[in-house]
């Protein structure tokens, strides 16, 4: 289990290597040079001179190359062109609210998607199932900006039963050790502030959990319709179990091995949306801060927050290997 | 008694029974000599799903072909300028049937120029990524070893960035076109088709069949272009028509984000549901029109891949 | 006709149910968890009532809900099982006999019910029992071995808790002790270090060891039925025996009803008192086990005889009948078999493998792992003498496969030399290696992998010929139907698809493709294994006539030793990468020399019944 770890961590170096290679690229492939890029538009001849020297942009490629990786080893990201701090500053102010906002977004695509997906599986062409898959269909279809807008309007400008933008009532008076929101409140015990907080998250958590809702549901029912087939699930009723002990042991528990490969790759899908959707709603997050960090040309920030969120969602896909692990013993004891 | 004058298993009586039992497709000797791709056809053309899908994506297309003839106004008129107060946006009327945007355009006639500029989008980026993708599946799964292991790791590479903020990036280096949202949602389609060519095509060069055809003495190219190639299209196929409708959504997505250049005004749906969120609260059909348009449009493509994938799926032609 | 087989008074299974009830009910442990020693619940066999049926089965039909309507998949069907009895079900498959067997299971899959008749089971009616009642019953009453030991234990749950939960969910146990008794039941099967396995997982299990815990599984409730679905058809043979005698001998003594389902007319013969003979979902004869076989009434069962290739002793005669005959004794007679082997190519030996290794290194599955070697052949030395049969038998993982591979020249020998025809294999260039295909061809065992889906019959044979530049379209048209119809294949099947074909017909494509070139020498990797048998009588009967046709050379690739009696003149016996014997088929069939090829030759069901008959 540990090996599996240690080499999945040692896999990802590479992989980040890499991935700096292509940023590094990227940066030089920019409209108007990398000093440009990293000073923003309005830069003088000046302040270009100067970074360039700085940075070592008139030195040769690999040069640049070591000392661009240098600089990333240090945690210096850069300095975003907009607002002037620091690119690492900015996301970990911001990365709690999007934790935030794509927990809550798994909560509703795993909370709905298994139950629902198992039902329609178990009942297949019922009237529950077909609705299930037509409601998928629908899901992956409708865009998340747009669905974030159609539930902002209805539910926020119309009937007013939650609020429109923000991650809290800015009236609200509420301090932020953890930058988590909800879980600031419930620390210091401001339980309203957790409360407004939490509701602050349903839309846009709804809105962003749409896709992923109708990918789970599909995946497990698509699972739970093959195990239930399965020759071993035979043999279980064969040998009279109890039926409660047969769909939770033998059948749920055989169908979340492609769901939970699945749920994993939903974290990249989540990130992406989380641009859209806390742009929406007006939500302080990594994703709204890239967007405006995409309309203003704000490179240095989009440079560091691709390569971080990269980073964040191999983790999570090396921890849903090792949970994955857990579940089946096939890869836990491979020698 | 010799064995050969038997007709008792080998032939085709037994199998008709053994069909029906499970369940598998034809009725015998109707469909005799029909290739899988002919099978999948006819399947398809019952299906009421894919008839869905099929009338969705032919209207779409239609009114994409047919724009100049159907939109009563051009996509950069503005009709309705004069009519258009900071206050009042004026709503569906004889002239307008579906009423007048902020800039006084017709949202009718922008829909439909819409659906054009969402064609072009839809095909052309998955065109590219198709054959870019193709052509690097196609490189690994040919030459094998240390180029698979390079086109493999670019492919993690590439999938380790979630897929709209590569987009983005690529955007912002191909500069403010509509080109450079093409450019965007095909290279990110590239890794997803030359990963799943490249399986394909591993999973069959397994196959007997290939292993048959090398013992015939067919070279590697002529057994990998008439046996593993075509026997691996499959899935690519479908992913390509599931990619018309991401590349259709993405496409509006890049918009919203500001990528692609032009005017504010332009007659593209992403656009046009970008223009809207100001409105919302005066004028919410400016945002669901258009978004509507994204969804159904999405939708027929996606209805299709799925039933050209259950179509082709070998699971649904054998058993069961 | 035999009592078991005649007309029962329907009367009779109710009548006789209390007494089956009573006389079993200490071999089923009592619903109450006991406390007393778990020893007392075997070995209180009663006394068998001469006339105990257990199961009797009256008209059954079983239909199937497809898109084309009810599909009846078994009419009619009425046999009877009495107390400590074992009744075989023979067909191949299709033939019903799985589907009968699940229907007495309540297992049948959801779009299957019963359509009509009875299901007796002591007093019940099975076939209209409630949910509720049925999986009651399954477990206690009724027990199951199913086929395939890879997919019948759920991969990510410890065998031993697999057991556990049957003996819990049935009141047999209680929690804290099922897994003493587990560990019994797995010991009883002839389970090695039982307690220690009961807290593995599957895929730590052999194949023969996961049957034995199905079959410790399916006899955890001490059911007085058990249904033994093709239990080792999925094994390797030597296996095979030791598995079926341990079944036996349990059922024996918990004097078990057994109802065993099998494709295989020997093992039917060897193990069951009665046996029922299936095709096409209707019980087409039953009676005694000897009577059905020595005498059978019904054409199928004749047919069947006539093609069970453990029961045929002598080799197809089609090639010894005719002119060929002095060349076979030459090739057969050949002084000194060994010797001769690693003597100088004379013109006889078409081809010739001189002690020929073939090593793979396998990865590591980790990043930093060590790649080991795995030695898949090991000094292999063999000749095919031209227009003979040459056979290679060995269990699943004996290098047999890999041998073929390497004479077929897709894989390489990492030791040692392959000569045909006095050339040596694989030396030449592109040129030579082209020329050599058309010399040589395969045929695959899978029927259903072994052609292009996308490619028609007509395709599939025209296409070496198209690779090899014969002749126009024409001509190339000419000489596919001649091909077809030597392996007798109409015409109008030339412009079907593989999909449309059944597992014979596409052998039978495969091996007029492998004929177009007019090869010298056709290698039959594992030919003939997928198929039903009588199907698989005609492919052998096919391919014999076409040796003697066309002169052809065999080397077969086979795991059934019954095949090797069929087809072969000269046999050798592989076991992990060895040649561990080798000589004539008579020689080594008659008198095998080493211990290995005398448990090859001891599995092969029905073996001892041919002495007897």
């Amino acid at each position: 289990m540990l090996r599996l770890i240690v080499q999945r961590l040692l896999l990802l170096i590479p992989l980040l290597l890499g991935l700096s290679v292509l940023l590094f690229a990227w940066v030089r492939a920019l409209p108007g040079g990398p000093a440009t890029a990293l000073l923003g538009e309005r830069a003088t001849p000046e302040a270009i001179a100067r970074i360039n020297t700085l940075y070592g942009f008139d030195q040769p490629i690999p040069v640049q190359y070591l000392k661009y990786l240098t600089r990333l080893l240090q945690g210096d990201f850069g300095v975003s062109t907009r607002t002037g701090r620091p690119v690492l500053d900015e996301f970990m102010t911001r990365f709690p609210a999007t934790i935030e906002l794509t927990v809550v977004a798994l909560v509703i695509a795993i909370g709905i998607g298994i139950p629902l997906g198992y039902i329609a599986a178990r009942r297949a062409g019922s009237f529950i199932d077909h609705s299930s898959v037509v409601a998928s269909l629908i899901g992956v279809t409708v865009p998340v900006f747009f669905l974030a807008f159609i539930l902002k309007y209805i539910f926020a400008v119309e009937l007013g039963w939650f609020p429109s933008t923000g991650r809290q009532d800015p009236t609200m008076v509420a301090t932020h050790p953890t930058n988590f929101y909800v879980l600031d409140g419930l620390l210091t015990g401001e339980w309203d502030a957790a409360w407004d907080a939490l509701v602050h998250l349903i839309l846009p958590g709804i809105a962003l959990g749409s896709i992923p809702l109708a990918i789970v549901t599909r995946m497990t029912r698509a699972a739970v319709s093959e195990v239930q087939n399965a020759d071993y699930v035979r043999t279980a009723r064969a040998k009279g179990i109890k039926p409660a002990r047969l769909r939770g042991e033998h059948i749920l528990r055989n169908s979340m091995l492609p769901v939970l490969t699945t749920i994993g790759l939903q974290v990249g899908l989540l990130l992406s949306g989380a641009v859209l959707t806390e742009t929406v709603f007006a939500f302080a997050g990594i994703g709204s801060f890239l967007a405006e960090a995409v309309f203003n040309a704000d490179y240095p920030v989009m440079q560091g927050f691709v390569l971080m969120i990269a980073i964040v969602y191999a983790l999570v896909n090396l921890l849903v290997d090792v949970s994955y692990g857990l579940i089946d013993p096939r890869l836990r004891r491979q020698q | 008694m010799s064995a050969n004058e038997l007709p008792l298993t080998d032939g085709a009586a037994a199998e008709p029974l053994r069909t029906s039992i499970h369940g598998d497709g034809p009725g015998g000797e109707d469909h005799a000599g029909e290739g899988v791709w002919a099978r999948a056809w006819r399947t398809l053309r019952k299906n009421p799903v894919a008839i869905t899908g099929f009338v969705i994506v032919a209207v779409f297309v239609l009114v994409a072909l047919l724009a100049p003839w159907l939109a009563p106004y051009g996509p950069d008129e503005l009709p309705g300028r004069a009519e258009i107060r900071p206050t009042e946006i004026p709503g569906p009327s004889a002239e307008y049937p579906l009423g007048l945007d902020r800039y006084g355009g017709d949202v009718l006639s922008k829909l439909i120029w819409g659906a054009r500029a969402s064609l072009l989008v839809g095909v052309l980026s998955t065109l590219f990524g198709l054959v870019g993708g193709m052509a690097l599946g196609l490189l690994a799964g040919w030459f094998g070893k240390w180029v698979d292991f390079g086109a493999m790791r670019l492919v993690d590479l590439m999938l380790s960035v979630p897929s709209l903020l590569l987009a983005v990036s690529i955007a912002a280096i191909a500069g403010q076109t509509s080109m450079s949202v093409i450019v965007a949602i095909a290279v990110v389609q590239v890794p997803i088709f030359a990963r799943l060519l490249r399986g394909s095509m591993l999973a069959q060069r397994g196959q007997d069949y290939v292993l048959a055809a090398s013992a015939l003495g067919l070279s590697r190219r002529s057994v990998t272009m008439s046996h593993v190639l075509p026997n691996s299209v499959g899935p690519v196929i479908v992913q390509a028509t599931l990619t018309l409708a991401t590349a259709v959504i993405e496409a509006a997505a890049l918009s919203y984000l500001g990528l692609g250049g032009g005017e504010p005004s332009t007659a593209e749906w992403g656009r046009m549901l970008v223009a809207a969120q100001q409105e919302l609260a005066v004028a919410p059909r400016l945002a669901i029109l258009p978004g509507i348009c994204i969804a159904v449009t999405a939708l027929g493509f996606t209805l299709v891949g799925e039933s050209l994938r259950e179509a082709l799926d070998p699971r649904n032609r054998t058993r069961r | 006709m035999s009592d078991t087989a005649d007309q029962k008074t329907p009367g009779t299974a109710p009548d006789a149910a209390p007494a089956t009830a009573a006389a079993t009910a200490p071999a089923t442990a009592p619903d109450t968890v006991p406390d007393s020693v778990p020893d007392a619940v075997p070995d209180s066999v009663p006394d068998a009532v001469p006339d105990d049926v257990v199961l009797r089965v009256e008209d059954l039909c079983v239909d199937f809900r497809t898109e084309n309507g009810a599909a009846r998949a078994v009419s009619n069907a009425s046999l009877t099982v009495k107390r400590g009895q074992t009744v075989a079900i023979v067909g191949e498959s299709g033939s019903g006999k799985t589907t009968l067997a699940m229907a007495v299971l309540g297992l049948l899959a959801s779009n299957g019910s019963v359509a009509e008749g009875h299901i007796w089971f002591k007093d019940e009616d099975l076939g209209h029992v409630s949910a509720q009642r049925m999986a009651q019953l399954r477990g206690t009453e009724l027990g199951l071995v199913p086929q395939d030991p890879m997919t019948n234990l759920d991969p990510i749950m410890r065998i031993g808790q697999q057991i556990d939960e049957g003996l819990i969910d049935n009141g047999l146990r209680s929690r804290r002790d099922a897994r003493t008794r587990t560990v019994e039941l797995l010991d009883e099967v002839g389970l090695p270090d039982a307690g220690r396995r009961a807290s593995q997982y599957p895929h730590e299990f052999s194949g023969g060891m996961r049957q034995r815990a199905l079959i410790a599984m399916g006899l955890s409730g001490r059911p007085a039925l058990l249904v033994a679905d093709e239990p080792t058809s999925a094994l390797d043979v030597t296996v095979q025996r030791g598995i079926l005698d341990q079944l036996a001998g349990l059922t024996e003594d918990l004097g078990t009803a057994v109802l065993l389902i099998t494709h295989d007319l020997g093992l039917a013969a060897e193990r069951a008192d009665v046996v029922v003979v299936m095709y096409h979902g209707e019980i087409v004869e039953q009676g005694p086990a000897r009577q059905v076989l020595t005498a059978p009434q019904h054409e199928y069962t004749k047919r069947l005889m006539a093609a069970a290739p453990s029961l045929a002793s002598r080799r197809i005669e089609i090639a010894r009948e005719r002119g060929l005959e002095d060349v076979l004794d030459d090739a057969l007679l050949a002084p000194g078999e060994d010797a001769a082997a690693n003597g100088a190519p004379d013109a006889d030996v078409l081809v010739s493998v001189k002690d020929v290794s073939k090593v793979f290194s396998i990865r590591g599955s980790g990043l930093l792992s060590r790649s080991r070697d795995f030695t898949a052949v090991d000094g292999v030395s063999l000749d095919i003498p031209r227009g003979s049969t040459v056979a290679v038998v060995g269990e699943s993982g004996s290098g047999k496969s890999t041998l073929a591979r390497m004479i077929l020249d897709i894989e390489k020998p990492t030791t040692g030399s392959i000569t045909f025809d006095g050339g040596l294999v694989g030396a030449g260039g592109h040129k030579d290696q082209i020329a050599y295909r058309r010399r040589v061809q395969p045929v695959f065992q899978d029927p259903y992998s072994s052609l292009d889906p996308l490619y028609s019959v007509f395709r599939a044979i025209e296409e070496p010929l198209r690779a090899h530049s014969y002749g126009d379209v024409a001509k190339r048209r000419a000489r596919v139907e001649e091909l077809a119809d030597q392996v007798a294949l109409s015409k109008s099947q030339l412009q079907r698809f593989p999909a449309e074909l059944s597992g014979g017909q596409r052998q039978r494509v495969a091996i007029a493709r492998a004929l177009a070139l007019s090869p010298e020498l056709v290698v039959c990797d594992e030919a003939v294994s997928a198929l039903d048998v009588v199907v698989q009588a005609q492919i052998l009967q096919l391919l014999a006539g076409l040796q003697e046709e066309l002169g052809l050379t065999y080397l077969f690739i086979t795991h059934d030793l019954a095949v090797v009696r069929q087809i072969a003149d000269r046999v050798l016996v592989m076991q992990e990468g060895r040649v561990v014997e080798e000589g004539t088929v008579d020689t080594v069939f008659d008198s095998p020399a080493t211990d290995y090829t005398r448990a090859l030759l001891d599995a092969i069901p029905g073996r001892d019944l041919e002495l007897a008959l």
